[in-house]
């Protein structure tokens, strides 16, 4: 089964899902995750998903799980780029993903994650 | 007399109608000529194909043995006449015109109906009444179909006119302005929502600022949809603030027990723009006689 | 209403859950959905496809294309497992306990035009949903 890769930059990990995640992959991305946070001591992670065009209850309750869990390790998460047609239909399915922080994008994202550092 | 089997009656006269297949086209063009011909709008030639093919279709029809218009046994006919009646629409005949094209064919169908049961009347009766009920639910499917093309023809203008009617602005780097005028029911919000998210996104923009001082009155489905709106914004990474919330609009939020503690809300657009500058760490400086206060 | 397209797909294993996914998209594109109507009858398949497998033990999607006058996308999953033994207490539940047995159905209601179900223990499960254009 393939892996979504996840990058070091610096004391943040980035990772950027661009496939179709069947939820099996879903879960291992969960689980890599919460290993590399724990490995690197990174404090942050920012999940960039402008390419997703789907995200589902079970996405939607994986990037809550990530953010709660890396809070766990004293890391932030942002997710960032999300679609307008996926906001839109995540709002009327109901998900509202309290808890997650987001950004428009990377660079924002990153801004983000500096300041939380930073400001803490 | 002889009571014949339904299902004999429809290949009976689809049999009839490939043994008098040109006079029957002939007959229904010639019917189709004057003032619901259009030549304008068709050429013979067109339209004389748009009859093999309907006549075609019709046959097969019949000869599954069903002179119901509902059964699937008339789906290609059916889809058929959905795309002449779309085409028609838009090409701009006019509702009457395009039935007519089915209708027309009545008189020379029934011409050789009575031709070949002439002789025993309930049998003649009996055709007549099962195709004229056929060709009705086809006219009037045609008519349908005509009606909807229109239809949308006229929402896809409203919903350009919507789009038109409600502007994004951009007031700064990062700072979008979303004043809506007039009432916002369902259909509205989902154009003016979708075209404030792609605002955001197109512009990069953090803040939106929807202002409603144009906005009537604040019940809970408008509410609902602004909410769904800023949840949206915020999901993608963007902050909304409500601007122009006239002090009745306030009382009424109160009163319905819509809960907007997660939102800001400003009276004045000036306000709301104020906001935004700050969370953007944008700061102006007030210059004093040309110069800049240092 | 004439289906004048159908098509039958097995919903067995989450590889399932992401062919139907990719289908309904295909399909929806093709018939002209805007991206947000084809966004929100994917995103409901995914739901039930999942229900399918989870709660009902495996099952099937029919996708069926809608047309004249309305054009429509028409998609029904169908399983064979233990049914629901409270179909109103299930669409409440959808989403908002966030729970992990959030059964998709409610909010695979609010993302369709049309909805219907039927189902009781022991008999299966059987969700149809439209959304038109």
């Amino acid at each position: 089964m393939e892996k979504i890769p996840i990058l070091k930059m610096g004391e943040f990990l980035l990772v950027t899902i661009q496939v179709d995640m069947h939820d099996r992959l879903a879960m291992a991305l969960q689980d890599d995750l919460t290993n590399a946070i724990s490995e690197t001591e990174a404090r942050g992670v920012l999940i960039d998903i402008s390419s997703l065009e789907i995200v589902d209850s079970f996405i939607g309750r994986m990037l809550a799980n990530i953010a709660a869990m890396s809070r766990v390790l004293d890391a932030q998460t942002v997710v960032v780029g999300m679609q307008p047609a996926v906001a839109i239909t995540l709002v009327e399915l109901g998900l509202s993903l309290p808890g997650v922080r987001t950004a428009l994008n990377v660079d924002a994202g990153m801004e983000v994650l500096r300041a939380s550092v930073n400001g803490a | 007399m002889s009571t014949i089997p339904r299902n004999d009656r429809t290949r009976q006269v689809s049999a009839l109608l490939t043994r008098n297949e040109e006079t029957f086209v002939n007959e229904w063009l010639r019917q189709m000529s004057g003032a619901t011909r259009r030549s304008d709008l068709m050429k013979e030639t067109e339209l004389r194909t748009q009859c093999s093919q309907f006549l075609r279709l019709l046959q097969n029809g019949l000869n599954g043995g069903d002179f119901n218009f509902q059964s699937s046994t008339w789906d290609k006919i059916r889809e058929m006449l959905s795309e002449i009646s779309r085409s028609r629409a838009i090409q701009g005949f006019t509702p009457a015109e395009t039935a007519s094209f089915v209708f027309s064919a009545k008189r020379p169908l029934f011409t050789l109906i009575r031709q070949e049961f002439g002789i025993d009347a309930d049998s003649l009766a009996a055709q007549m009444w099962a195709t004229t009920e056929l060709l009705d639910a086809m006219g009037l499917y045609t008519a349908e179909v005509f009606q909807k093309s229109r239809e949308d023809v006229i929402r896809r203008q409203q919903e350009e006119l919507l789009e038109l009617s409600t502007p994004v602005v951009k007031l700064w780097d990062g700072v979008l302005a979303l004043p809506i005028i007039g009432t916002l029911d369902s259909a509205r919000t989902q154009v003016v929502m979708e075209s404030l998210l792609q605002a955001i996104v197109q512009t990069n923009s953090r803040v939106a600022i929807i202002d409603i001082t144009g906005v009537p009155t604040v019940d809970t489905v408008v509410a609902q949809h602004l909410l769904k709106t800023v949840t949206a914004a915020r999901l993608m990474g963007a902050d909304c603030i409500i601007s122009g919330v006239r002090p009745q609009i306030a009382q009424t939020i109160v009163h319905l027990g819509i809960n907007l503690t997660d939102v800001a809300t400003k009276a004045t657009l000036a306000a709301a723009f104020q906001i935004a500058l700050q969370r953007l760490g944008v700061s102006f400086v007030k210059e004093q006689n040309g110069k800049p206060n240092s | 209403m004439p289906v004048i397209g159908a098509e039958n797909l097995p919903v067995q294993s989450e590889s399932d859950v992401v062919s139907a996914r990719r289908r309904v998209r295909e399909i929806s594109a093709r018939l002209g959905f805007s991206l947000v109507d084809q966004t929100k009858v994917v995103t409901a398949a995914s739901e039930l496809a999942r229900n399918t497998i989870i709660h009902g033990g495996g099952g099937t999607l029919l996708i069926e294309t809608l047309n004249g006058p309305r054009t429509g996308l028409r998609l029904i999953f169908e399983d064979k497992g233990p049914g629901i033994q409270d179909v109103d207490l299930a669409l409440r539940d959808g989403f908002t306990t966030g729970s992990g047995l959030g059964l998709g159905l409610g909010g695979a209601k609010r993302l369709a035009n049309d909805f219907d179900i039927v189902s009781r223990p022991g008999e299966g499960t059987k969700v149809t949903i439209t959304r038109w254009k």
